[in-house]
């Protein structure tokens, strides 16, 4: 088909789906004029049964907890997706041409660049902890502090240092804190089903709102999603930067 | 304007398509999916404002006062989760296409005409 054929087809198809799409929209109550009942409950018992004040944690971690399990899986399988597409194929090696890859091979990267790579890393991995260890309280929590976490041994590799980066952040390790941090966040699911019988349902003490330590079972499951979500993003940080720096085509 | 939102949406997504469909290029094909995706979070963010309302998070305000859709709010998250992983996908494949064809252009991949 060629690209006038194709570009006719999708102007038909694209009017009637637009139609319907426009349609749809237009059913949709006004902008700012809601009354979603099922946001109103959680909005209402969140603090006073939850005993966390960041709602969108509470039902992330708790009240929605067997659905983060699903989503959890997904990022660990499409990760494991990207390992496996992106693995070493016929006719090619990876050639670590050590000078190459551990000095950078931007241009124009300077002393500055690289002294502000490395001083940011400790400043990226306490804001990305903060980030996940406050999920019940203020917004936050293991997806968004664990991808900022994934940042910290990523600006070595903005600083011009790949191969140092895969010191601080190994392979072995990285896959290790993904599969440590799914397997982790199964078994918070496991202990409700041991402890109070019921999948998922919180099995610690909720202690008082606003504290860290509090409401049940969010911080560690908190974590576990943090650990998995720095450890899948840096396995398909190296996955992507492995094909560009390291492996080389058996016939070039 | 109560409508602009989703007007917004519905504008992001068409966009989107148009560029999925008309993209020489595969980096490019991937970009337009992601815009398209964008659509959903507005909608969904859209759908759960309330007017003169707060963000769902009371650990400085009253817990009486009027908040907006903490649901939708998790579902966006969960949409950028999952926007991140097919991204992802999308991109090794491209990667793989490029060293299989030398080619990000779609209309060069051979094995998908056979």
């Amino acid at each position: 088909m060629n690209r006038t054929t194709r570009l006719a087809l999708f102007g038909i198809a694209v009017a009637g789906f637009g139609f319907v799409l426009v349609d749809g929209l237009a059913g949709l109550p006004d902008f700012g004029n809601y009354h979603g009942v099922y946001g109103q409950v959680i909005t209402g018992i969140g603090v006073t049964e939850r005993h966390a004040t960041d709602l969108v944690t509470a039902l992330n971690f708790d009240i929605r907890g067997f659905d983060t399990l699903g989503e959890e899986f997904i990022l660990f399988g499409s990760v494991l997706g990207v390992v496996l597409i992106l693995r070493e194929l016929r006719g090619e090696s990876e050639h670590p041409n050590r000078h190459e890859a551990d000095e950078h091979t931007f241009a124009g990267a300077s002393e500055a660049l690289r002294a502000l790579g490395l001083m940011i890393v400790p400043a990226l991995v306490a804001i990305g902890v903060y980030i996940v260890v406050h999920g019940q309280i203020t917004p936050g929590g293991g997806f968004q502090g664990g991808v900022i976490l994934a940042a910290g041994p990523f600006a070595v590799f903005l600083a011009g240092r790949y191969l140092r980066m895969k010191l601080i952040a190994p392979h072995m390790l990285v896959e290790l804190g993904d599969a440590a941090g799914a397997a982790g966040y199964a078994l918070i699911g496991l202990g409700g089903l041991v402890f109070v019988g019921v999948f998922f349902k919180n099995f610690l003490p909720f202690g008082i709102p606003g504290h860290l330590l509090s409401a049940g079972q969010m911080d560690l499951a908190s974590a576990a999603v943090g650990l998995e979500v720095s450890g899948a993003f840096l396995v398909a940080f190296s996955e992507f930067l492995d094909q560009a720096v390291l492996v080389k085509d058996g016939s070039g | 304007m109560s409508f602009l939102p989703f007007a917004v949406a519905a504008w992001l997504f068409l966009a989107g398509l148009y560029g999925i469909v008309s993209s020489r290029n595969l980096i490019r094909t991937i970009l337009s999916l992601t815009i398209v995706q964008s659509a959903t979070y507005l909608v969904l963010l859209g759908v759960g404002y309330a007017d003169h309302a707060q963000a769902p998070i009371f650990a400085d305000i009253p817990q009486t006062a009027k908040a907006v859709d903490p649901v939708v709010q998790v579902l966006v998250l969960t949409d950028i989760v999952i926007e991140a992983t097919v991204t992802a996908l999308l991109l090794a494949m491209a990667v793989q296409a490029h060293k299989r064809f030398g080619s990000l252009d779609p209309s060069d991949l051979r094995a998908l005409r056979d």
